[in-house]
């Protein structure tokens, strides 16, 4: 079995001498540990992916907007992962974010999970059909998980969740009102002798 | 009184850190102190009689339990190398999470002696392996099988049985990763399990000598004296394969220093020193110049560095001796102010290290404080601004700035990744071929080459839209954030001028070590000693914390 250790320094490595920059293979080193902690195939994704940059193009994306449409070939999901990472501060802003065409979209996801921890909000994504959600990279779950992930994303979209409850008030209650067995009444002596007792609030 | 922490832009200099000796912080003293209670021993001894074979050696405590795993083998003198290319050693050692079953140990036979080519385990946390000093190793069994105890002269010119080539950890050639471990309180400082494999080495050495020597001549053969293993430590070689080590792991190498730093600070604060320190500290200063009148090297460049040293020590105890007062305020402020006017680099370092002997009390928090979580300090902060990171730079970097690159001799080398062996390794850029494959690790020039573009970029920008522009300069971006916030993570000098002395990065990470007797085999690797001195696991329990100072070789 590969440490983490040789997987993030081999991808690294293999990234510089794809033709990124020293810090974007930093960044695709840290992506693919990520994705193979979560037991999630990024050796294999990056592998393909750059088998295919030796005889196709692709389209590097360095501005994100709301919706987004590759012009001739799909999406770099590197060049796109990192402006994401380094953007998502602005991004968030956007309710949903649209990708069309997106190339090898499963190497997208780590900079998506590590962007969904900058901003503190959890993150949705809808790739084709299928859907991921990113919790503030934690963890990574999907309906994808037992599937192959797609080569290519026709759709990609980004859907940031606001910072709210995942439950009803009268769920929360209901649970509450059971956790209360295991309080203990006050008797009166108690009450008078806790913190602040005898005292007025306004001294 | 409150005394400002040393200036990176001094103490950060290669001269400086290549100039850095071990102290109460350094990791095989720490490791001695948090293991001392723990139960050793030797588990398994199958050697023949000439001592080739398996030894399994462990710590434990409670239910956690750290073994040993040792392969003696049979090789031929010509096989024997130092070098990384090697590919055969007298003794290789894995160190094995828990107690290895015998399926673990055939397994492990099969993989350890291999080192580099070999495929660990998760269960596996440290992997090393080490060559004969075979003139010693002849001479004691020679000695020992014949009823006599070894020449303690020529002992003391080597001062190890065995010398380590390389010690791995952390996830290399599929060890456990660091974080699979990194909540266990025992190891909460950095390199402690290497520590104890070297330490464990050092005990199968001793046992493995007296074994052989017992099986040349079972009826004269007498034991190695207790008192000779103490003295014996063990050796290492080391490369270049240390260097960018330092370069790569900024948070932890700002942690290192830093906590030396504090130590340092919170000395020359202490208002009243107590006789028992001032005592102590002066004790361990005499004692010390042992270790000084017998570090042994063939290298000009070292016997320099440590003529001067001894000079500067024999100096600097006159002083002690004459006209200083320990009763007055603030006497360790007095002293460093004295030694940084009138020392070496060398000598400054080696006293500030002695400094911290009497203090217990400041050393242990900081040692708890030494390990990184390197993994939060990675995102580059890019809603900040390009007028930002220009302030951080011109006010970090001054001295590497002043650098001009255009300059043949400051862009002299360039570090690379060897194919063969897959180690880094510095060549001249005008002569060798390669430096199209530079590892980014010319720190200095490309910081100066950021600093440039954004002289030329505009303030309001942010790092995000300065990024998508100027990718080639995203690693040194991230580094100048690291140490807006960690101030000793950046070697404040130039690593690939000509005048460079790789060793002095070298000497900082080994000095963090503990090891002693630096001796450079040439400016790209040297050979040093580890544990020489420190107690014997039998003694653990009960040992004196200032045994480096009382080295009787």
């Amino acid at each position: 079995m590969k440490s983490l250790s040789e997987i993030e320094t081999t991808a690294k490595r293999a990234s510089k001498a794809a033709g990124y920059s020293w810090g974007v293979s930093e960044e695709i080193g840290k992506s693919i540990r990520l994705l193979e902690l979560f037991s999630l195939p990024g050796i294999k994704y990056l592998n393909d992916y750059f088998n295919e940059r030796k005889n196709n193009k692709f389209e590097n994306l360095k501005l994100i907007s709301e919706k987004n449409i590759s012009a001739h070939y799909p999406f770099c999901p590197i060049i796109l992962g990192v402006s994401f990472l380094d953007q998502v501060n602005k991004l968030e802003d956007i309710k949903n974010i649209e990708f069309k065409n997106v190339a090898y979209p499963l190497l997208l996801i780590p900079f998506l999970s590590r962007s969904s921890e900058i901003i503190g909000k959890k993150i949705n994504v809808r790739l084709n059909e299928n859907q991921i959600r990113l919790n503030l990279n934690v963890n990574i779950s999907s309906d994808l998980i037992n599937d192959e992930f797609p080569k290519n994303a026709a759709n990609f979209v980004v859907n940031f969740f606001e910072n709210k409850d995942n439950f009803t008030e009268e769920e929360w209650e209901s649970l509450y009102k059971i956790s209360e067995d295991t309080f203990v009444e006050e008797s009166d002596s108690l009450k008078q002798a806790g913190a602040g007792a005898g005292l007025t609030d306004n001294d | 009184m409150k005394v400002e922490l040393r200036d990176p832009n001094e103490i950060m200099k290669l001269s400086r850190l290549g100039s850095f000796h071990q102290s109460k912080l350094s990791f095989l003293r720490s490791f001695l102190n948090e293991f001392k209670e723990w139960e050793y021993k030797q588990d398994l001894f199958d050697l023949d009689e000439k001592g080739f074979g398996e030894a399994v050696y462990s710590f434990k405590k409670d239910k956690r339990v750290y073994s040993l795993v040792c392969f003696a083998n049979k090789i031929k003198d010509e096989e024997r190398s130092d070098r990384v290319i090697a590919t055969k050693w007298d003794a290789a050692f894995t160190l094995h999470d828990g107690i290895p079953i015998k399926k673990d140990i055939e397994r492990l036979k099969n993989e350890v002696p291999k080192q580099e080519v070999g495929r660990l385990s998760y269960k596996e946390l440290t992997l090393s392996r080490a060559n004969k000093s075979v003139r010693i190793y002849n001479h004691v069994i020679d000695s020992l099988s014949k009823g006599e105890q070894p020449d303690l002269n020529l002992l003391s010119k080597v001062g190890y049985l065995y010398r380590t080539t390389a010690v791995y950890g952390s996830g290399k050639f599929g060890l456990a990763d660091r974080f699979r471990i990194k909540n266990r309180e025992e190891i909460n400082g950095p390199f402690r399990l290497e520590m104890m494999l070297v330490y464990l080495v050092r005990q199968f050495t001793f046992d493995q000598v007296n074994h052989v020597a017992y099986h040349k001549n079972p009826k004269k053969s007498v034991k190695l004296d207790q008192n000779i293993c103490k003295n014996l430590g063990i050796g290492n070689s080391t490369g270049l394969g240390m260097a960018p080590f330092i370069v790569n792991h900024p948070t932890l190498l700002n942690n290192w220093i830093l906590s030396r730093e504090t130590a340092l600070k919170k000395i020359r604060e202490i208002k009243k020193v107590e006789k028992k320190d001032s005592e102590l500290f002066i004790k361990c200063v005499k004692k010390s110049l042992t270790n000084i009148t017998s570090w042994n090297t063939e290298s000009d460049y070292q016997q320099q560095k440590i003529s001067s040293l001894l000079n500067n020590i024999k100096k600097f105890l006159i002083y002690i001796n004459k006209s200083f007062d320990f009763q007055i305020e603030y006497p360790f402020n007095k002293i460093y102010v004295w030694l940084e006017k009138n020392t070496c680099e060398e000598c400054i370092e080696y006293i500030v290290s002695i400094m911290m002997e009497p203090y217990n009390e400041i050393i242990e928090p900081l040692v708890k404080k030494m390990s990184s979580d390197e993994e939060k300090y990675f995102n580059i902060p890019t809603n900040r601004k390009v007028e930002e990171l220009r302030n951080i730079i011109e006010k970090k970097y001054p001295n590497i700035l002043d650098i001009n690159f255009q300059k043949k001799e400051n862009n002299q080398n360039f570090w690379f990744i060897s194919k063969n062996k897959e180690e880094p390794r510095l060549a001249d850029r005008f002569e060798e071929h390669g430096s199209e494959l530079e590892q980014p690790l010319a720190i200095a020039r490309d910081i100066k080459k950021l600093h440039d573009k954004l002289l030329v970029s505009k303030n309001s920008l942010t790092i995000a839209e300065f990024l998508s522009a100027n990718s080639d300069l995203r690693h040194v971006v991230r580094r100048a954030f690291i140490v807006e916030k960690f101030p000793y993570s950046e070697i404040q000098d130039n690593t690939i001028g000509k005048n460079l002395m790789p060793i002095d990065m070298l000497r900082l990470k080994l000095s963090f070590f503990g090891a002693l007797k630096f001796d450079p085999r040439s400016d790209k690797w040297l050979r040093i000693c580890m544990f020489q001195g420190a107690p014997l696991p039998h003694e653990l329990k009960n040992y004196d914390e200032q045994w480096v100072y009382k080295n009787s070789f």
